[in-house]
């Protein structure tokens, strides 16, 4: 293993690998990307695979805009012949209060001042998109066809091979013990498979990356909580868009090979690192879900799994450096959709190394982490 | 296992030749992890209990090493599989 890099990055998940890459691109040298695991192994393996860009802040907004246009020929891009599995099937997001109703205009009028051409379906029309959708109590839905879904295994592949053909190491297996610090900055990360002396960290533990900030002694606003899914054996088509429900707080999806995909966050979830798997999830989300989509109900459930959402004060991503280390750059608390907006975060992660202009000029003063500080949260109205 | 016919089918459910596990063993994927989420082996209807001996034999072969070397991926319930609609009906208890 290099005992010396430019840049340390930790974190083999789609944002680690991305980063990486992004930095390659620009002529960095000696990039150290080192994973206590494997490549895609945290929440990027555990993720929905979705991606929206039906948000409700402008942030939020161009993050995923953003990268659904990187994703779009990322494959190309980043010379990776298996592809990416990129499929735009669309989120078909239903409305089941006057409440939901006013928030969902809101977001839908913004979403079209950014040029998505999202529809609001009256409850007649929701059948001609999700066929098996039980009408009762429906009041119509939004509905954007770019939306969709991508593989996080192949995407996290691609970037981490381009990198590699960019120079840059990737060590496995590689956990993080701790910092060699002189003053305020760090000169060196101290691993379980020895020392690399460095002049930047850039942290994308996912998950984890709350504990590797305290290491350096910052406490970062982040708390991790599991998040369950579970997937059904292959059945006939039913439906093709993502389907998610603020009101049941669900989303499904059916791949390609007919198995559907399902998810549901728990109110009672306690706050820490459980990636176990419980039945009472498997009966809450068979109950939410058959409540909308009754056709699905005789589908089997062959797995279920769980990961980490890495949680914000506002559920939006924290970015750059904070104030008490000179050179650990954060890439942390996207709070349920890293994968998501991966493209567009590991590019301005490596812009800010950089010096050069982000291609969201307002993530500088609107992402960083002085914003909780300041009391000028990023508070958005569509999550589950 | 006839560790040569890289046509051979090694899952069955998601219909993955040996050709393409060797092929990710080789780009260095070479957990049963790496190999399932690349590849979708051992992820479909049977959860691997049919391919994932084989799949033990190739990283073997291909590493050369032992197969008691390998780590195992973690099982994931249902241990077999459970329609939706009857887990709605079901009773609340864990065990």
């Amino acid at each position: 293993m290099k005992t010396k890099a430019s840049v340390v990055v930790i974190g083999g998940g789609v944002i680690g690998a991305a980063t990486a890459y992004e930095l390659a691109l620009r002529g960095w040298k000696d990039i150290v990307l080192v994973e206590k695991n494997t490549l895609f192994s945290g929440a990027t393996a555990r993720c929905g695979a979705g991606v929206r860009q039906q948000w409700g802040t402008e942030m939020n907004l161009r993050l995923s805009i953003g990268s659904v246009k990187r994703y779009e020929t990322l494959a190309e891009e980043l010379d990776y012949s298996h592809g990416i599995e990129f499929s735009q099937t669309g989120y078909f997001m239903p409305v089941y209060s006057e409440r939901q109703m006013q928030q969902f205009e809101k977001n839908v009028s913004l979403q079209r001042k950014f040029g998505l051409d999202v529809q609001f379906l009256p409850p007649e029309e929701c059948r001609n998109i999700v066929p098996i959708i039980s009408l009762e109590g429906l009041l119509g839905a939004t509905y954007y066809e770019k939306d969709g879904y991508l593989s996080p295994f192949h995407t996290t592949a691609a970037y981490a091979e381009a990198a590699m053909r960019k120079g840059v190491c990737i060590e496995k297996n590689t956990e993080v013990l701790g910092f060699t610090m002189e003053k305020n900055t760090i000169r060196s990360v101290a691993t379980n498979r020895g020392e690399i002396s460095c002049d930047y960290v850039v942290n994308a533990a996912g998950g984890w990356s709350q504990e590797i900030a305290k290491m350096v002694n910052v406490a970062l606003p982040l708390y991790s909580e599991r998040h369950q899914i579970l997937v059904t054996e292959p059945i006939e088509p039913l439906f093709r868009p993502m389907v998610m429900s603020f009101t049941h707080g669900f989303y499904t999806q059916q791949e390609p090979n007919g198995a559907i995909l399902m998810g549901v966050g728990d109110p009672n979830e306690p706050k820490g690192y459980n990636m176990d798997h419980s039945y009472h999830f498997l009966q809450t989300v068979a109950a939410l879900v058959t409540s909308v989509l009754p056709a699905v109900g005789k589908a089997r459930v062959v797995r279920q799994w769980s990961g980490l959402y890495n949680i914000s004060p506002d559920k939006a991503p924290i970015l750059g450096l904070p104030k008490e280390v000179t050179n650990m750059y954060l890439a942390v608390g996207f709070s349920g959709h890293g994968f998501m907006v991966a493209p567009m975060v590991s590019e301005m992660i490596a812009q800010m190394m950089t010096n050069e202009k982000l291609s969201i000029p307002e993530a500088k003063t609107q992402l960083d982490i002085g914003r909780y500080d300041r009391g000028e949260l990023i508070v958005e109205p569509s999550v589950v | 296992m006839n560790l040569k016919d890289d046509n051979t089918i090694v899952c069955r459910c998601a219909d993955v030749t040996l050709g393409e596990i060797k092929n990710v063993i080789r780009k260095g994927y070479t957990t049963l992890d790496e190999i399932k989420r690349l590849t979708r082996a051992g992820m479909g209807q049977c959860q691997g209990k049919t391919c994932r001996n084989l799949l033990m034999q190739i990283i073997a072969h291909e590493l050369k090493i032992s197969q008691t070397d390998i780590e195992l991926s973690r099982l994931r319930p249902p241990s077999v599989t459970i329609p939706l609609e009857l887990l709605v009906k079901g009773d609340t208890n864990e065990d």
